[in-house]
């Protein structure tokens, strides 16, 4: 293997830095503690500084550089005043840090500048606790590996710690994700231990003093990069939180040469793909609901969630083992209840959820967050913990009339550190959520009512044409067969409710009752056929009723017979009645009459369901 | 659930005693109770026709089955994306590599655009649905939409329970869902529907003589010709009819108004569509409905003739004359025209639906494809269960009450049944015929028995109302007395009627939910311990096809899955389903059974970058390429007369095991299969590399590629790529 060659620019910058000395000679670091965390493909390195002021005047900015193959992959800086040693240890909240262009420092560094909350005196002294994220800064080494091989990266930093200012007491130490170190710079004072590289104490060391490493070692962690992410947050005032996040996913460690074996892999998947991952979990927050997994082509099944009252594990497995260079693209969306998310405050709502992409160690190269307001939001205000670039577009959804106001959030090259909370304050009043069920009873309300003008319009092109003047003959006919029923039928329930006094007689005995029906009865009968007669002349004069006539004549005549009948029945019934017939005499001489009435009444009926057939 | 739907309107005959109490209290009239009951099926019957093939979206998830869908979901999303002109001349460089593909002009367009215009329209109406969803369920939707048909075709031929019967009966028949579930977005998914209309239509147009029902009829045809190259089948059976109409003296001016606008208006419409284009009036197979046509014009010039001439000798004499001279005419200009080639003759698929044995020894590869076999009786009786009983019970009353529509459904009937027995894809087209014989069977079996029990039955009430008559039910029984059991052998039949149709219904249900719910892009099976376990190697492959090649990455394989890798794996292919290039196919198979160094050349030739192989032997999942293979002989022997089939057999066997002929055991195909598989142990007790698909020990264990590298093979190894190496550096 090749000897992994230094930055040479490195060495040249350290040279030039010689020549600036005495600008911030003011400040001293007492006591330098570093340490980089190379566990994953993700380098944080932590940084605490105890700053003593030896100056005369107060200082207020304190000034961090960088050099520029960190400074271009640096993701999340954050700086805070720690106070107290150990386990008592406190923090404030983080400082505010700026991009400075310092006078008559070397430009070669990209310079930050921190912000101290309040003047450091003359004498006094303070640590502050640095924290920097550094994204793609490993490189793979070799760049192509077969599936058997492991993965090596190669880490390049200096021994010592970049800064304007003298360092009295520093020391650095490097943490491995496993004891499998290649190769790595030994310098003085270098111990290799366990997982873990010490450089130092170094002490009294000048400002910008550079001395490079190079760390060769082991690291089969997923290197899982997303270059895209977008995610969407749609808020439904229904109560629920819908978020969907579209990754486009690859594995930036080293990229795999030759064949992918399925043999070697199935048989000894740690030995022979080291290097690839199989799964990411997804840390979700508790109550997620309607998980789903998919990408372009389908449901991806090879998932699972656990869930507990603090949080939703979903454990994703793309399609394919990752190994080194392959690319996947995602789709994972869920529910979350909306109270969980979105306040009150000072009379306008606002949205509080996190920013970054809820799976550990994963790089997001460009992440967009887009967060969908309901449909007549208005007042939207964004606040974001950190610089992000935001602009505005709508989003036409489901029953929408002029689209929902999204807002857009960008950053790149965000880190699992971004991973806060983030509000979208807005006004929204709660009489728009009745607008979309309103329009669709207004549609199906629309639809009836186009039914109903349908079926009452005429649309007929020519209204002298014989077939329509026929359809119209045709229309007043069953009209008036409609009417000739219904009179036939009150004629019928007459008849029952005489029958029904003649049962009531035969009960009681009461004559004069049953009597006072008949009176009515026969009233009633009258009017029918009174109303009966114009109906009957229509039809006769009617051309098109021509084939019903005969049924509707025979109805007729037979309606009548079973009316003389009936009447006969009673009559009979009535007269024995008052002669005080016995009750089976009674039945004897009626059984004749009351069997003709039966034939009759079942003619009548068989005739009208005739008539209603046509 | 399915089944107790199904038994509702049967029910709904029998219990109409009881629900008409209801009815009359709610102050309806019979006529309107009817109506009521009537829509109230049909809505429950639509709603059942659409759920019943929702089984597949249950089971696995909103998706595109098998392998034609994946072309017109593709086409479909193009569609919707660029607009409509962009489709209509749309120029495919990713597959036939390097010859591409005119899709405008070589698709029948009308389901695309039918899926396109739902999904515009529901867009217009702010409903965001994807456009996957909406072609998922175009087919079902149009399924639930030819049960309406079926209903109204029903009424037409018979009366209307007897299309409520069809309706209900082709809501669930297994041989139109097998092609209409949610998902398989198919053709024939709209083109039942459009077949069905447009012979209702045309019932409709002979039975009124109305222009008006024979132009929605030529609409109709056009759509189906816009839909599905089964349009043929229309454009022959109608002619037939007309004929048969003919020949039994059953001309009328209504049939020659239906016919002549909807053959004229039809063909010029059917014109617009590209891939048929001047057909109509070019090809041997739609030279039938023009003959008729001319046919026709004859008649009623005879008709004319015999009008102005009332001597019938002199009659008979000019009828002669007329019918040599046209019948000669028309001879000769059909020999003008086959001979200068203005008519093509009959293509080699119109042969071999005519005779079942033309593609085995002619067009392998129409024979290669398994719905192409003819059908097995087992298929018959599972796709149409009880209906195969009462088709002929259903031709019988057909020929009872012969009349124009009858006669037509007789000939679509016969014809369509004979076609089925050649294809099995064509039980399709038998269906709707099937379904509505089969529905006036049993509306007028079941019609007669009600009508035997309620006229027994009726007076009852009557009767009971009297309160005093107990003695005059005996005098009235008296009157049917002269059939003593007549009325409980009618109840016995109906109950068995009842028991036959639900046993249709669970049958149905059955097969809907175990045999054609299933996607085929995604197996499942039970494991160990009863539960299911999902191989989705095929979307493994085509997604890792899709995001770890390079974009213009051309890929091989057998032409089955060309189809899907375009689709889903965004890649070009050197073949795919569409066919229509058998020398193309052929070449893909001379490679697949060369040697690998022969082979290479070839793959060379055709800047082939990866090679896909599908391979059971790991699963046991029977339709892999070593079971096609011989089919990839054939039709690469077919063009090239290099590839023999003998050699790859042992004594006309075929075998992969070590008594394999050499050939075989070294050819391409065999190698990509079953690279390094002699080191796999698939099961236990068995030697490494026993092939769980065939049940044998490989023969070749030590496979050596040369050319070719592994560049992925799924988790199941159902899928196998390799990559094609570049050429050796000479130095």
């Amino acid at each position: 293997m090749k000897p992994i060659r230094l930055d040479l620019s490195l060495l040249f910058l350290f040279g030039f830095f010689l020549c600036f000395s005495s600008v911030c000679s003011d400040l001293v670091i007492s006591k330098l503690d570093r340490r980089i965390d190379l566990s994953s493909h993700i380098v944080r390195t932590t940084t605490s500084l105890k700053i003593e002021n030896n100056g005369v005047d107060g200082v207020s900015e304190i000034l961090l550089p960088f050099p520029e193959h960190q400074a271009k992959n640096l993701a999340f800086l954050s700086v805070m005043i720690s106070e107290g040693k150990g386990k008592t240890k406190e923090f404030s909240d983080s400082l505010p840090v700026d991009v400075a262009n310092p006078v008559g420092m070397p430009p070669a560094l990209t310079w930050y500048s921190v912000t101290l909350p309040k003047e450091l005196g003359k004498g006094r002294s303070l640590t502050l606790e640095v924290k920097a994220v550094f994204t793609h800064i490993l490189r793979p080494f070799p760049e192509k590996i077969t599936q058997a091989d492991v993965q090596l990266v190669a880490f390049q930093d200096s021994a010592y710690y970049l800064s304007p200012y003298a360092v009295k007491v520093q020391s650095l130490t490097v943490k491995l994700p496993e004891p499998k170190v290649e190769s790595y710079t030994k310098l003085e004072k270098t111990k290799f231990s366990g997982s873990e590289i010490k450089y130092g104490p170094y002490e009294d060391l000048p400002q910008f003093s550079y001395s490079p490493i190079v760390i060769h070692y082991v690291s089969n962690k997923p290197f899982a990069v997303a270059q895209e992410l977008v995610r969407e947050i749609e808020i439904s005032h229904w109560g629920n939180v819908q978020v969907t996040e579209n990754y486009n996913l690859v594995h930036a460690g080293a990229e795999i040469a030759g064949e992918f074996s399925r043999l070697d892999y199935q048989a000894r998947p740690h030995v022979r793909g080291a290097s690839a991952f199989r799964n990411l979990v997804a840390n979700l927050p508790p109550r997620a609901h309607s998980i789903y997994y998919r990408d372009e082509i389908g449901n991806i099944s090879t998932s699972n969630v656990w869930s507990d009252s603090a949080q939703t594990l979903l454990e994703i497995e793309p399609r394919y083992p990752m190994f080194g260079g392959w690319r996947t693209s995602f789709t994972i969306g869920y529910g979350l209840p909306l109270k969980d998310f979105l306040f009150w405050s000072e009379g306008k709502r606002y949205l509080d959820i996190t920013f970054g992409c809820p799976m550990s160690d994963v790089v997001i190269e460009n992440l967009t967050v887009k967060v969908v307001l309901p449909e007549g939001s208005k007042d939207i205000s964004v606040s974001v913990p950190f610089p992000v670039k935001q602009s505005q577009e709508t989003k036409i959804s489901h029953l929408d009339m002029v689209g929902r106001p999204v807002i857009v959030l960008q950053k790149t090259n965000v880190v699992p550190e971004h991973n806060q909370y983030f509000q979208v304050y807005y006004r929204f009043s709660n009489l728009s959520l009745l607008r979309e069920p309103l329009m669709l009873i207004f549609g199906f309300f629309l639809f009836f009512f186009a039914c109903v003008v349908y079926t009452h319009a005429d649309f007929t092109i020519s209204k002298s044409s014989p077939s329509y003047l026929a359809k119209l003959q045709w229309d007043e006919v069953q009209t008036a067969i409609q009417q000739f029923e219904s009179i036939i039928n009150r004629c019928l329930t007459v008849h029952d409710k005489l029958e029904a006094s003649l049962r009531d007689l035969s009960r009681n005995g009461d004559v004069q009752a049953c009597k006072a029906a008949r009176k009515a009865a026969d009233s009633l009968l009258k009017e029918l056929s009174k109303e009966l007669k114009p109906l009957l002349s229509f039809l006769q004069s009617s051309p098109q009723a021509v084939q019903i006539m005969p049924k509707v004549e025979e109805l007729v005549s037979k309606e009548r017979e079973l009316q003389e009948k009936l009447m006969l029945k009673y009559s009979t019934v009535v007269d024995s009645y008052e002669k005080k017939s016995s009750g089976r005499d009674i039945e004897n001489r009626v059984a004749a009459v009351q069997q003709k009435i039966t034939l009759l009444r079942q003619e009548v009926d068989d005739l009208l369901e005739v008539i209603d057939e046509i | 659930m399915v089944a107790a739907k199904m038994d509702k309107s049967p029910a709904d005959l029998l219990a109409s005693p009881s629900i008409s109490a209801l009815m009359k209290s709610l102050k309806l009239k019979t006529k309107q109770q009817e109506l009521l009951i009537r829509v109230s099926i049909l809505c429950l019957v639509y709603i059942l026709a659409f759920i019943a093939r929702l089984f597949s979206v249950l089971r696995y998830e909103s998706m595109i089955h098998e392998f034609d869908p994946y072309f017109n979901y593709r086409v479909t999303q193009f569609l919707t994306q660029k607009g409509f002109y962009e489709f209509w001349n749309w120029f495919d460089s990713e597959s036939w590599y390097p010859l591409g593909r005119i899709i405008g002009g070589t698709l029948y367009p009308g389901l695309m655009v039918t899926a396109a215009l739902i999904y515009w329209t529901l867009r217009f109406l702010r409903f965001a649905v994807h456009i996957r969803e909406v072609c998922v369920l175009t087919a079902p939707f149009f399924a639930a939409n030819t049960t309406l048909v079926a209903y109204f075709f029903g009424k037409e031929l018979w009366d209307s329970g007897a299309g409520l019967v069809a309706a209900e009966l082709i809501a669930i028949c297994p041989g139109y869902i097998s092609r209409s579930v949610a998902g398989s977005y198919d053709n024939e998914g709209v083109a039942i529907f459009a077949l069905l209309l447009t012979f209702y239509l045309f019932v409709k147009a002979v039975n009124t003589g109305s222009l008006a029902w024979a132009l929605a009829s030529a609409f109709g045809y056009f759509y189906m010709v816009s839909a599905w190259g089964g349009y043929v089948f229309i454009i022959n059976l109608i002619p037939l009819y007309v004929l048969v109409l003919l020949i039994t003296g059953r001309y009328s001016m209504r049939l020659y108004v239906a016919y002549n606008c909807m053959y004229v208006l039809g063909m010029l419409l059917a014109m617009q569509i590209r891939f048929v284009g001047f057909q109509h009036v070019q090809s041997g197979e739609h030279m039938a409905a023009m003959g008729v046509f001319f046919l026709m014009q004859v008649f009623y010039f005879l008709d004319w003739v015999k009008y102005l001439l009332n001597d019938p000798k002199k009659f008979h004499t000019f009828l002669r004359i007329t019918v040599t001279s046209a019948v000669g005419l028309g001879a000769i200009a059909l020999g003008v025209g086959t001979a200068s080639g203005y008519i093509s003759p009959w293509t080699g698929r119109f042969y071999s639906l005519l005779d079942p044995t033309y593609a085995k020894d002619h067009i392998p590869i129409i024979a290669s494809v398994s719905e192409h076999q003819p059908t097995a009786w087992s298929s018959f009786m599972f796709d149409f269960h009880i209906l195969l009983l009462l088709f002929p019970a259903g031709l019988y009353f057909c020929f009872k009450r012969l009349s124009d529509a009858t006669i037509f459904i007789v000939m679509y009937g016969l014809t369509s049944m004979y076609f089925a027995g050649v294809m099995v894809r064509l039980i399709l087209v038998a269906t709707p015929a099937v379904c509505l014989i089969s529905a006036i069977a049993v509306s007028a079996t079941v019609k007669n028995l009600t009508q035997l029990v309620r006229a027994r039955s009726k007076p009852a009430p009557v009767g009971s109302g009297k309160g005093t008559s107990s003695t005059k039910a005996l005098s009235k029984g008296s009157l049917d007395q002269s059939q003593p059991f007549q009325r409980n052998g009618a109840i016995v039949l109906l109950a068995g009627a009842f028991y036959l149709l639900s046993r249709y219904a669970i049958h149905c249900t059955w097969v809907t939910s175990e045999a054609y719910s299933s996607p085929s892009i995604v197996l499942a099976a039970r494991g160990a311990h009863g539960n299911r376990v999902i191989f989705d190697d095929y979307r493994e492959a085509y997604f890792w096809l899709r995001q770890n090649t390079p974009p213009d990455a051309k890929v091989m394989s057998w032409w089955d899955y060309g189809y899907q890798i375009t689709a889903m794996g965004n890649r070009t292919v050197i073949v795919d389903n569409n066919t229509w290039n058998n020398t193309h196919i052929a070449t893909v198979g001379r490679a697949m059974s060369s040697y690998e160094d022969e082979a290479y050349e070839i793959m060379r030739s055709l800047d082939v970058d990866y090679v896909l192989v599908v391979f059971g032997g790991v699963t046991g999942y029977s339709s892999d390429d070593i079971n096609k293979f011989l089919w990839m002989v054939r039709i690469g022997g077919g063009v090239f007369p290099v590839i023999k089939e003998p050699d790859y057999l042992v004594n006309g066997e075929y075998r992969v095991d070590k008594g394999a002929a050499p050939k075989m055991l070294n050819c391409l195909m065999y190698k990509l299969s079953y690279y390094r598989f002699g080191e796999l142990t698939t099961e236990y007790g068995k030697p490494p590399g026993y092939d769980r698909a065939r049940g044998v020990e490989i023969g070749n264990k030590d496979i050596k590629l040369q050319h070719l590298e592994e560049a992925f093979t799924t988790s199941n190894w159902i899928v196998r790529i390799y990559k094609v190496k570049p050429p050796n550096n000479r130095w």
